[in-house]
C-alpha cells in the first residue's frame, strides 16, 4: 500500500499546477515552442512586409494624391499602365536588365577560378576583386557617369585611341540601358565572385584527385566535376543576381535620372517618380506599377521556393 | 537626404520642447523668442550667401530669437518639400509662385499669409499678388524674381561680325555664321529637362503669343493643335541646323555651361542666375552679352518669362509669430534692394533699389515693358503635365521625328489632368 501512495518524480510540480492549459502545454511542447519563437519574426513580417503588399494593392485601386482624399477608380489605373509608353518601355529595360545581369554569374565564376590559388599576397588580390561590391552603388553610378562623360570621360578617351566616339552613353536613347547595367555588373559580379570563393572552398579534393586521375582536364574537369559541386554557390548567385536586377534603382537614379526623355528607366524607377518625385505623386498609379513589379517578382521566388522545397524533399 | 533625418530628431525635440514652453507674444513690440527653423532651396553659392546675410540681419534685429537655417539642394527640395510640410514642418520655407503652390495650398499645408499684405504691401507688390493670389487669399510672400533672355559670348560675335539679333532670320542667321566658324550656337544641358522647356515657352510665346501660352499652359487648347505644331516647326530649323551641343542630355545646366565659357558655343538661353556662374568661371562683362529673345512674328507683342521666388509659413509652423515678423522682413524694400543685388536679379518690391549693373537693368526695361509675365513651364502647368511636356520637349531635341507621337501623348496627358 505505501508503495503505491508514493508519487512519481515530477508529481509535486504537477500537482501544483494541474490547469488544463498547463496541460496542453505538456503535451504539445514541442509542436509549439518553434512557433513561439517564430512569433516575433512572424509578426513584424507580418507587419513589415505582408501589410504593406496588401495595401499597395489596395492603393492601387484609388486615385490619390497622398495628402487629399482618395477616390475609387477600381482597376483605371491599370488600364491607363496598358495604354501607357513609359511603363512598357520601363518593362522592356527590366528584361534587359533581367538577360544581362546574368552574365554577372559567369563572370564571377571565371575571376573566382582565377583567383582560387595560393599565390602570395592572394589575399589582397581577392579584397581588390570584392572591393566594387563594398562601396555603395550611389558612388558606383557616379564613377561610371564620369566615366562615360562624353567630353572627358575615360570611356571617350579609350574610344578616341581606336579614331572612335565620342559617345554620350547616358546620352543616347540607344545605348543609356546597356551603359548603366554595364556599372551594375562591376559590383555584382564581385559579389558572384565572393558566393563561387567560398563555394570553391568547400569542393572535394579528392574528387579532383579522382578526376585527374581519370584524366580530365580543364574544361572537362571544370564541367563535370567542379561546377556540379558549386551547386548551392551557383543557385544562391542566380538568386541574388535576378533580385538585384528588379530591383536595381540607385544607378539609374544616380546615373541618368531614367533620361534621356524616360528612355532607361526601370520599373522601380517609374514607380518612384510616378509616386514621389517632383512631379509625381500619383499614389494610386505608383501602386499598380508595383504590383505588376511584385508579380514579376512572385514568379521568380515561386520558382526559387518550390526548387528549394524539392531540393530539401530529395535530401 | 542624411542631413533632413538629422534635423528632423532635433527638430522633434525642439518641437516637443515648444509644445511645452511657447508663450505667444502679446504685442508686436515684445521681443521674439523661441526657434525659427527656416528651410531653404538656395543651394548655388551666391544665393546661398545672399539668404544668410538676409537672415544674419534679421537676427540681429531679434536677438532673443534661435534661428535654424537649413539649405537642402535645389532639386532635391523640390520633392522633400511635400514631406517636410505634412509632418513636422519647418516655420518657413522657399517655394514658387504660381501653380506649383497650388497643391499645397489646395491639401491646406500653407498658412493663408492675407493679413501681411496690407494696403502698403500691396502697392509696392502689386506686380506678383496675383500669382500669389489662391480663391482670393494670399499664400507667401515674393523675394525675387528674374528675366529671362539670351545670354551671349559678346566678343565671339565681334570676331565674327554678327550684331544682337531682333528677329527669327537674323538669328538663324547668327547661327549660321557661329556654325560655320565651328562654333555652337547654342549651349544647353538638359539632363534634368527644364531648360527644354525655356525654350519651348519663348518659341512658343513669339510665335503665338502669351494668351495662346498661357492658355496651352492651362489645358485650355490641345497639344494637338496646329498652331503648337508651328511653334514645334520653328523650334525645329535650329535643331536640323544643329546649332544646340551635342550630347546634351548628358549635362545639367551648370555642366553646359563650360562650352560657353570656353567659347564652343555663343549663347545660352537662361535666366539671370546664369550670369553668377559665368563671371565666377572668368568671363568679363566684357565678354558676357544679353538680349531679348528675338521676335518670330513681327505683330505679335512681346511676352517675356520671369520666374519669382517665394517664401512661405507652413500651416503646421510652430513659431508663427516670429515667422510672420520674417516674412514682414522679407518684402522690406531696403532688405529686397540688398538680397536681389547680392542674388543679381531683381527685386519684387517696387520702392527698392535696383543695383546698377548691365544685365540687371536691361532685365528691368525688358520686363517693364513685357505684355505679360509668365512663370516658367513647369510652374505655369500642373506639375503632372509639366513632367510629361519637358520629357517630351527632350526627346523633341534628340528625335524631332517623333513630334506626332509626343504630342500625342501629351494630349492624352492634358485629357486626364485638367
Amino acid at each position: 500500500m505505501v508503495a503505491v501512495a508514493t508519487p512519481p518524480r515530477g508529481a509535486k510540480r504537477k500537482a501544483k499546477a494541474p490547469t488544463a492549459f498547463g496541460g496542453y502545454w505538456r503535451r504539445n511542447q514541442l509542436k509549439l515552442a518553434p512557433w513561439l519563437f517564430l512569433a516575433p519574426g512572424a509578426f513584424f513580417f507580418a507587419l513589415y512586409v505582408v501589410a504593406p503588399i496588401l495595401q499597395s494593392f489596395q492603393i492601387s485601386l484609388y486615385e490619390w494624391d497622398g495628402l487629399g482624399t482618395r477616390e475609387y477608380v477600381g482597376l483605371r489605373n491599370y488600364e491607363e499602365l496598358w495604354w501607357d509608353d513609359a511603363f512598357w518601355t520601363a518593362l522592356r529595360n527590366n528584361v534587359v536588365w533581367l538577360v544581362l545581369y546574368l552574365l554577372a554569374i559567369p563572370g564571377g565564376l571565371f575571376i573566382a577560378l582565377f583567383l582560387n590559388q595560393t599565390v602570395r599576397g592572394i589575399r589582397i588580390y581577392k579584397s581588390l576583386f570584392f572591393f566594387p561590391f563594398v562601396i555603395s552603388q550611389v558612388v558606383v553610378g557616379l564613377v561610371f557617369a564620369w566615366f562615360y562623360d562624353p567630353t572627358f570621360g575615360l570611356f571617350n578617351e579609350i574610344l578616341g585611341v581606336f579614331g572612335l566616339g565620342p559617345v554620350a552613353v547616358l546620352g543616347d536613347p540607344d545605348y543609356v540601358t546597356y551603359g548603366i547595367i554595364a556599372a551594375g555588373l562591376w559590383p555584382q559580379t564581385a559579389y558572384c565572385m565572393i558566393l563561387y570563393l567560398t563555394g570553391l572552398n568547400a569542393v572535394d579534393p579528392e574528387q579532383i584527385e579522382a578526376g585527374r586521375l581519370d584524366g580530365a582536364k580543364g574544361w572537362r574537369m571544370l564541367w563535370y566535376v567542379v561546377l556540379p559541386q558549386l551547386r548551392p554557390a551557383t543557385f544562391i548567385a542566380f538568386v541574388v543576381t535576378i533580385i538585384g536586377a528588379l530591383r536595381s534603382f540607385d544607378l539609374v537614379s544616380v546615373m541618368t535620372a531614367g533620361g534621356p526623355f524616360g528612355e532607361s528607366r526601370v520599373l522601380a524607377y517609374y514607380m518612384f517618380e510616378v509616386a514621389l518625385s517632383e512631379y509625381g505623386f500619383r499614389m494610386g498609379y505608383g501602386a499598380a506599377i508595383a504590383v505588376v513589379l511584385f508579380a514579376i517578382m512572385m514568379i521568380y521566388i515561386a520558382f526559387f521556393l518550390t526548387k528549394m522545397y524539392r531540393d530539401e524533399k530529395g535530401v | 537626404m542624411p542631413s533632413i533625418t538629422k534635423t528632423r530628431l532635433l527638430a522633434f525635440a525642439a518641437a516637443t520642447m515648444l509644445a511645452g514652453a511657447a508663450m505667444p507674444a502679446i504685442a508686436q513690440d515684445e521681443p521674439l523668442t523661441g526657434e525659427l527653423r527656416i528651410f531653404l532651396d538656395t543651394s548655388n553659392p551666391a544665393p546661398r550667401a545672399a539668404m544668410e546675410g538676409m537672415i544674419a540681419r534679421f537676427q540681429e534685429m531679434h536677438p532673443d530669437l534661435d534661428i535654424e537655417t537649413t539649405i537642402i539642394d535645389r532639386e532635391a527640395y523640390k520633392t522633400q518639400l511635400r514631406n517636410f510640410l505634412s509632418a513636422n514642418a519647418p516655420d518657413v520655407a522657399t517655394w514658387h509662385a504660381g501653380n506649383r503652390m497650388a497643391p499645397y495650398v489646395e491639401a491646406g499645408l500653407l498658412e493663408d499669409v492675407s493679413d501681411l499684405w496690407d494696403e502698403e504691401v500691396s502697392r509696392d507688390l502689386a506686380s506678383t499678388k496675383g500669382s500669389m493670389t489662391i480663391d482670393g487669399k494670399q499664400w507667401g510672400v515674393p523675394y525675387t524674381y528674374y528675366q529671362w533672355g539670351v545670354y551671349y559670348r559678346e566678343d565671339l560675335f565681334e570676331q565674327y561680325g554678327i550684331a544682337e539679333p531682333a528677329t527669327w532670320d537674323e538669328f538663324k542667321a547668327a547661327c549660321q555664321t557661329l556654325l560655320d566658324n565651328d562654333v555652337k550656337c547654342v549651349s544647353i544641358g538638359t539632363k534634368f529637362l527644364w531648360t527644354a522647356a525655356g525654350w519651348f515657352d519663348y518659341v512658343n510665346l513669339r510665335t503665338n503669343g502669351y494668351e495662346f501660352h498661357m492658355d496651352l499652359t492651362a489645358g485650355r487648347v490641345p497639344w494637338t493643335d496646329e498652331r503648337v505644331r508651328q511653334t514645334f516647326a520653328n523650334w525645329r530649323e535650329l535643331i536640323d541646323m544643329g546649332a544646340y551641343i551635342d550630347n546634351h542630355t548628358s549635362y545639367s545646366w551648370q555642366e553646359a555651361l563650360p562650352f560657353m565659357v570656353q567659347g564652343d558655343a555663343a549663347m545660352y538661353l537662361m535666366g539671370n542666375f546664369v550670369v553668377a556662374p559665368l563671371r565666377e568661371a572668368g568671363l568679363t562683362d566684357d565678354q558676357i552679352g544679353f538680349f531679348q529673345f528675338p521676335s518670330i512674328d513681327a505683330d505679335l507683342p512681346m511676352a517675356e518669362e520671369a520666374p519669382t521666388d517665394t517664401f512661405h509659413i507652413p500651416a503646421q509652423a510652430q513659431n508663427k509669430e516670429a515667422a510672420r515678423a520674417f516674412l514682414r522682413y522679407v518684402v522690406d524694400a531696403e532688405n529686397q534692394s540688398i538680397i536681389n543685388a547680392e542674388l543679381g536679379q531683381l527685386p519684387v518690391n517696387s520702392q527698392a533699389t535696383i543695383e546698377d549693373d548691365e544685365f540687371l537693368n536691361a532685365g528691368f526695361e525688358m520686363l517693364s515693358s513685357a505684355q505679360g509675365l509668365s512663370q516658367f513651364f513647369d510652374r505655369d502647368a500642373p506639375a503632372e503635365m509639366a513632367k510629361a511636356g519637358m520629357e517630351g520637349f527632350q526627346e523633341f531635341m534628340v528625335r524631332p521625328d517623333n513630334l506626332d507621337a509626343i504630342l500625342e501623348r501629351l494630349e492624352r496627358v492634358r485629357q486626364r489632368v485638367y
